[in-house]
């Protein structure tokens, strides 16, 4: 059972990388296409024509464009990220810290909301249609249904400004004592976990209740099984391929698409980072971070993939 | 009555009443200003500032590009920080005149081209070295090269030679300038060793702290530097930390949380909520900064002076500082001085919205059809809604404008400068020539309403050389006229700055030069016990 199963996995890591070149080339192609040029941004308001001329020249943007992606893909394979134009700080040693931090967060805002969004859901099934299963589905929902930012302010507002419980803003920094850092990631991953809670959820609800309509769920009930025995054994198991597409989904949202709620909590983060490299045309810097942000997504789906591969056995055959 | 003025200085020194309530009372009471001035300073000193503690402010205006080159410093935290680490050869006072820092003494020669900068002894850099005139003319020769990406670059052109010798530097300029001291307190001339031309973001110069913090975009930190020079009047806190907040939300409610103690750009819209916090005290002070909408005069419709007067008539200033001020700011009138500079002179007629005259002058100039305004909401705060405003304005006055909404992105390099009819802002500059020099002399790199007058540059070039204050003054009001009559600016308000400051903050002076007191906040405020 072995070595279908690994060719399997080979061929979608070989796709992915494949995948992960063509993001490559086309997050390259979509910086040139930005209206004005790094040097413009980095001076802003106060460019003199001298000043622009002679930080286009020391930045080498008047190489023509193919040229600079080759060499920007030969230094991203061994590692070499390039310096920030803006700035002139290593890439990679800038983006470590913060690709840390938004992993820290992300990690605790999983570590809450994958376990309870798939009990709430296994809870949602058991009670299904019944006043439990409508409160659990409505809240959830309510809270999606709310833009992050919203969710974020009223968050601030309760528990930072009118209890003072938790910080508001959630500067963390290196060697910050870890029950300090806990503290500060308080607010932001509770919004995070809020704003990812409902979909995990209401697809757990919906693959197991899918599940559900099976004649070998029907025959397991007529067997006399108890109703959560019934989800845990024989309806849980077979529902897992597509709760784990939706969990790895929100886990890559969770890294890449945090953007407004680090804004919102002052999370130095990834996304904070972009945004601010973005504003600057500092493209370096915006070519590392969505390749990176592609390979983060590109990967968790491939996990996702390989465990929905794993977890079904018919899709080990393809006929 | 001299009781009641030294319980209120009391209160200002304390950071309970603000400085120009204080004035205000002080001339009910029947009381010059100067005389008020010298009474608060010495209240002030008497309640004495309390060392020790962390002074923390939250700022708009960092970002994680942010370098520690003075050079490259543009936003509003490099600007703050670089205050807190940094220091000027001559600073620019409260009051508008010039304080020595660096610099013992600075004096002219009689046509003021040739300039002699005494050097102060025994001023220290954080790395123990004591800073020298070698060191202040390799600062100068930094940003005034000509390969320099200096944001100062633009005056420091006008300097000719740099010389260092003993405890003198001596700069001999191309064209003679009255104002060259008030060009030297540009926040970008921190003095670094050697001028920073070996390691320019090293962080190191003679200012009241220590860097010990910088991470751009996140926070920077100071701690007091034990071996500053005017220890008496700056760096109270023990430490000083800037936290980079953008997000205006988020700003105040660290303010309201206590986990900053004073935050800047308060959103005009909201200082009436904010007032209403416990603790919480709004510090707001005009300034020169200014909203403005341009127009190219070298550009049709925009070359013919009845089309400008015709929109220049047809702006509704008073609603404008109503609607998107809430009034923190002043009426302006089409040029770019305001009394935040000395030499400014009040007499100028104010141009109000007058329909009927603009419809005369829009018939006059044969112009119709529709002029298209381009706007966007980071030419300044509200710039979409003024840009409507004057939309409905001009329609009473049979003109009709197109409002077009350009993304912000891409603004400063896309459309401002570079379309005929756009809105921006100007944040002022320290002295009339400055300002002037900057925006409205034909040879100007931000010469943003295509002023191109000969005239107009002759009188600014005599208006440098004069060194007799009343001549100058008349000269400038002459400039003014010509700017306001026949330029292609139309200038509706001057805004404020805005700042709060939560409980406990004392030693808050009002400074009309930039916001969180010219940068110094951190530095001359302190905590109450």
């Amino acid at each position: 059972m072995s070595s279908p199963i690994v060719k399997l996995v080979t061929q979608r890591i070989a796709l992915g990388i494949l995948l992960l070149l063509a993001v490559s080339v086309l997050i390259f192609a979509g910086t040139q296409i930005l209206p004005g040029d790094v040097a413009q941004a980095i001076l802003g308001q106060s460019a003199t024509p001298e000043s622009l001329a002679n930080l286009r020249e020391q930045l080498g943007l008047n190489d023509p464009a193919f040229i600079r992606y080759f060499r920007w893909l030969g230094g991203v394979v061994t590692g070499d990220l390039g310096t920030a134009m803006s700035s002139g700080q290593d890439i990679a040693t800038s983006i470590k810290g913060r690709l840390w931090n938004t992993l820290f967060l992300a990690f605790w805002a999983a570590v809450v909301a994958v376990p309870l969004a798939i009990i709430l859901g296994l809870i949602a099934v058991r009670y299904r249609n019944g006043w439990v299963d409508k409160l659990i589905s409505g809240l959830a929902l309510a809270s999606t249904s709310f833009p992050e930012f919203f969710v974020g302010y009223v968050l601030v507002y309760f528990f930072a400004v009118k209890y003072q419980i938790f910080p508001g803003i959630s500067t963390v920094y290196d060697g910050m004592p870890f029950g300090e850092r806990m503290q500060a990631i308080m607010l932001p991953a509770a919004a995070l976990t809020l704003v990812v809670l409902a979909h995990m959820m209401r697809m757990t609800r919906a693959a197991i209740l899918n599940v559900m309509q099976s004649a070998y769920v029907e025959t397991a009930e007529l067997k006399g099984l108890s109703a959560f025995a019934v989800i845990r054994r024989h309806a849980f198991p077979n529902a897992i391929a597509p709760i784990i597409n939706v969990v790895m989904l929100n886990l890559a949202y969770l890294i890449v698409g945090v953007v407004v709620v680090e804004v919102i909590f002052v999370y130095p983060g990834m996304g904070q980072y972009l945004v601010d490299h973005v504003t600057k045309r500092d493209v370096p810097v915006v070519q590392a971070v969505g390749l990176i942000f592609a390979a983060v997504y590109i990967s968790l789906n491939i996990i996702a993939d390989i465990a929905a591969i794993v977890a079904n056995p018919r899709l080990r055959h393809p006929k | 009555m001299s009781n009641e003025l030294e319980f209120l200085g009391r209160r200002v020194a304390s950071g309970k009443l603000s400085r120009r309530d204080f004035l205000g009372r002080a001339a009910a009471l029947g009381v010059t200003a100067t005389f008020a001035n010298s009474l608060l300073s010495s209240a002030a000193r008497a309640a004495g500032p309390v060392k020790g503690g962390t002074l923390k402010a939250g700022l708009v205006g960092g970002e994680s590009t942010n370098s520690l080159d003075p050079a490259l410093f543009m936003t509003q935290v490099p600007f703050a920080f670089g205050k807190m680490w940094g220091e000027l050869i001559v600073e620019l006072s409260p009051e508008g005149s010039l304080e020595n820092r660096i610099a013992e003494e600075i004096g002219s020669s009689d046509d003021a081209k040739v300039w002699t900068l005494k050097i102060r002894d025994g001023v220290e850099f954080h790395n123990g070295k004591t800073v020298t005139a070698e060191d202040v003319a390799a600062t100068l020769e930094r940003h005034s090269d000509e390969k320099s990406k200096s944001g100062a670059l633009g005056y420091m052109k006008g300097i000719e030679s740099i010389k260092a010798s003993g405890k003198e530097v001596v700069l001999t300029l191309k064209e003679p300038n009255a104002d060259l001291p008030y060009l030297l307190s540009d926040y970008h001339l921190i003095v670094q060793p050697n001028g920073g031309k070996d390691g320019a973001d090293a962080g190191i110069s003679a200012g009241p702290y220590k860097i010990t913090t910088n991470e751009p975009g996140v926070r920077h930190g100071g701690e007091r530097f034990a071996n500053y020079w005017q220890a008496d009047k700056m760096g109270h806190a023990d430490q000083i930390e800037i936290i980079v907040i953008n997000d205006a939300t988020a700003r105040t409610s660290a303010l309201q949380g206590g986990q900053v103690n004073m935050i800047n750009r308060v959103e005009p819209k909201i200082v009436d909520l904010i007032k209403r916090l416990p603790g919480v005290t709004i510090r707001n002070h005009s300034g020169p900064g200014h909203y403005v909408f341009i127009m190219h005069c070298n550009t049709a419709p925009f070359d013919n002076n009845d089309l400008r007067t015709a929109l220049k008539l047809a702006i509704n200033r008073e609603e404008m500082l109503d609607k998107i001020l809430r009034g923190y700011g002043s009426l302006g009138n089409d040029f770019p001085i305001n009394s935040a500079y000395p030499l400014f002179s009040d007499d100028i007629e104010q141009r109000t919205y007058d329909p009927d005259k603009a419809k005369f002058h829009y018939k006059k100039s044969g112009h119709d059809g529709a002029i298209l305004l381009r706007t966007s909401d980071v030419a300044f705060p509200g710039a979409v809604d003024a840009a409507q405003l004057f939309q409905q304005s001009a329609a009473k006055a049979g003109i009709t404008l197109e409002v077009k909404r350009e993304p912000g992105d891409g603004y400063w390099s896309e459309v401002w400068n570079k379309q005929p009819f756009s809105a921006s802002y100007w944040g002022g500059r320290s002295t009339q020539d400055q300002m002037y020099s900057t925006a409205y002399l034909s040879t100007a790199d931000w010469n943003d309403t295509r002023f191109l007058r000969p005239d107009f540059d002759k009188m600014v070039l005599a208006a440098r050389a004069e060194l007799d204050n009343d001549k100058r003054k008349a000269m400038y009001r002459d400039m003014a006229m010509l700017v306001r009559d026949e330029g292609g600016l139309i200038l509706p308000m001057f805004n404020q700055f805005i700042d709060a400051t939560g409980a406990k903050v004392a030693g808050w002076v009002d400074d009309p030069h930039q916001e969180l007191m010219n940068g110094y906040a951190l530095a001359k405020c302190w905590l109450e016990a």
